[in-house]
């Protein structure tokens, strides 16, 4: 001890340069916005790099499972195309103008991060504002089931809060009655097959195996069918229902996600926002 | 330490400061070449003040240095680093029991030494002020230049305000 103390008072000087080096480093990185921010932002391309690079092998590896899923839906498309084509159109006298009017446009974005582990899962994918992305943008898988809202945008990537997140709530309804609830995940699920729909009213009759799909609230548009009801039985002590759904989706194999462009969100948010105002 | 020492040094850290913040901060040579003259304050503090109150004296000088400059821990840092050299280049070229001039100036060391001990703690001053500002190793050529320039420049302007004290003190 005695020989450490010494030590440390022979060279003094520098220990003293060290401490004092470490304040100066300290003092610049937590009060000016530039240096912080450039050291954010490297080691953010860092990582993003890497999950880029990464992902190229996971996409190989899960080709199988994509082209299934792609054939499946191209199956879909033909279908509704054939449906399309059996009208006659030439008895329609009205025309309508689905360009103009349409109120959902799709864009389909690549999963570059997936993440299902942790008790609030944010996603990244590949598109980012250049592309037409903005902040609370409902999102869907390709086949069947919702996904959860844009987070962030960056010109280049989106993240997106799933509903593997505690702060997400999905507006759902039971689709025989329209019984409004929402979706939530977590409470000590940690499982993600599964989710909860909660604020359903008592008296509704729900028997297992319901399918619960969108209300058309909050950016989702209506009827995307989220999951089936796999448990009616959990005491919730109020008057309302929780019930156990099991997803369609498979999150764990999540690759291809769609993002959903509502052209008239902010004409619904801004009459929302005045309605509440005028309380 | 006499206190006659004491109080030219305060009165130099209250004129060197004063003219770095309101002259010096506003010449730049082609947003290259920008001189920081108040580190010949720290330059010829005198000798035997102990290591802790020569760091601690640094880092007030950086400290105010970055209220105006807007850069708080930069130039403090630089002020650390530069002190630590300091006191290094002093222990290894001074045998510290034969040092009788007060204070490490031009006219007491010699033009050599003191031009010698300038040069490399302007150098590791400038290194870490610039580094620090930039603080990414992208523009690496750039940053340097703009270092070694200013390197240049303040050395220049210290030598000269040494030069012009030291001949006043001498008459």
């Amino acid at each position: 001890m005695r020989n450490l103390w010494i030590f440390i008072n022979r060279y003094n000087a520098f220990f003293l340069f060290i401490i004092f080096f470490i304040v100066g480093i300290v003092l610049t990185l937590k009060n000016n916005a530039y240096q912080r921010n450039v050291i954010i932002n490297s080691t953010n391309s860092v990582v993003g790099n890497a999950y880029a690079k990464l992902n190229v092998i996971k996409r190989y590896l899960n080709l199988r499972q994509v082209n299934d899923s792609l054939a499946l839906e191209n199956a879909q498309l033909k279908t509704s195309i054939l449906a399309l084509n059996s009208v006659d159109s030439t008895k329609t006298s009205v025309i309508k103008d689905t360009v103009n009017h349409q109120q959902y446009t799709i864009l389909s974005a690549m999963v570059i991060k997936n993440s299902i582990n942790l008790a609030n899962n944010i996603i990244t994918v590949n598109k980012g504002s250049n592309d037409g992305i903005a902040k609370d943008m409902a999102v869907i898988s390709p086949q069947k089931g919702v996904i959860g809202f844009v987070l962030e945008v960056s010109p280049h990537f989106a993240t997106i809060r799933t509903l593997l997140n505690k702060d997400t709530y999905i507006s759902v309804v039971l689709k025989k009655n329209n019984a409004y609830g929402s979706l939530v995940w977590g409470d000590k699920n940690f499982d993600f097959r599964k989710a909860y729909v909660k604020e359903i009213p008592n008296h509704f009759k729900v028997n297992i195996g319901d399918t619960i799909v969108t209300s058309g609230a909050g950016g989702f548009p209506k009827g995307i069918e989220v999951g089936r009801i796999s448990q009616t039985q959990i005491s919730t002590g109020d008057s309302f229902m929780t019930l156990e759904v099991a997803l369609f989706n498979d999150f764990s194999t999540l690759q291809y996600v769609y993002i959903i462009k509502d052209r008239y969100s902010s004409e619904i948010k801004n009459l929302q926002e005045t309605s509440k105002n005028e309380q | 330490m006499n206190s006659k020492l004491i109080f030219y040094n305060i009165i130099r850290w209250f004129l060197l400061l004063f003219v770095q913040i309101f002259l010096l901060r506003n010449v730049i040579f082609y947003n290259l070449s920008t001189p920081f003259l108040y580190v010949l304050f720290l330059l010829v503090l005198p000798f035997g003040i102990p290591n802790f109150l020569l760091y601690l004296i640094a880092f007030g000088t950086g400290l105010t240095l970055d209220a105006f400059y807007d850069t708080l821990g930069v130039h403090t840092t630089a002020c650390v680093t530069l002190m630590y050299v300091r006191i290094a280049f002093i222990n290894l070229s001074l045998n510290r029991d034969s040092i009788d001039e007060p204070e490490p100036s031009l006219g007491n060391m010699g033009f050599k030494w003191f031009a010698l001990y300038a040069t490399l703690c302007i150098f590791a001053h400038h290194i870490i002020l610039f580094f620090l500002e930039a603080f990414k190793l992208n523009e690496f050529v750039y940053t340097l230049t703009r270092a070694l320039l200013s390197m240049v420049f303040t050395l220049f302007t210290v030598l000269l305000t040494e030069f012009i004290f030291h001949n006043r003190k001498s008459v």
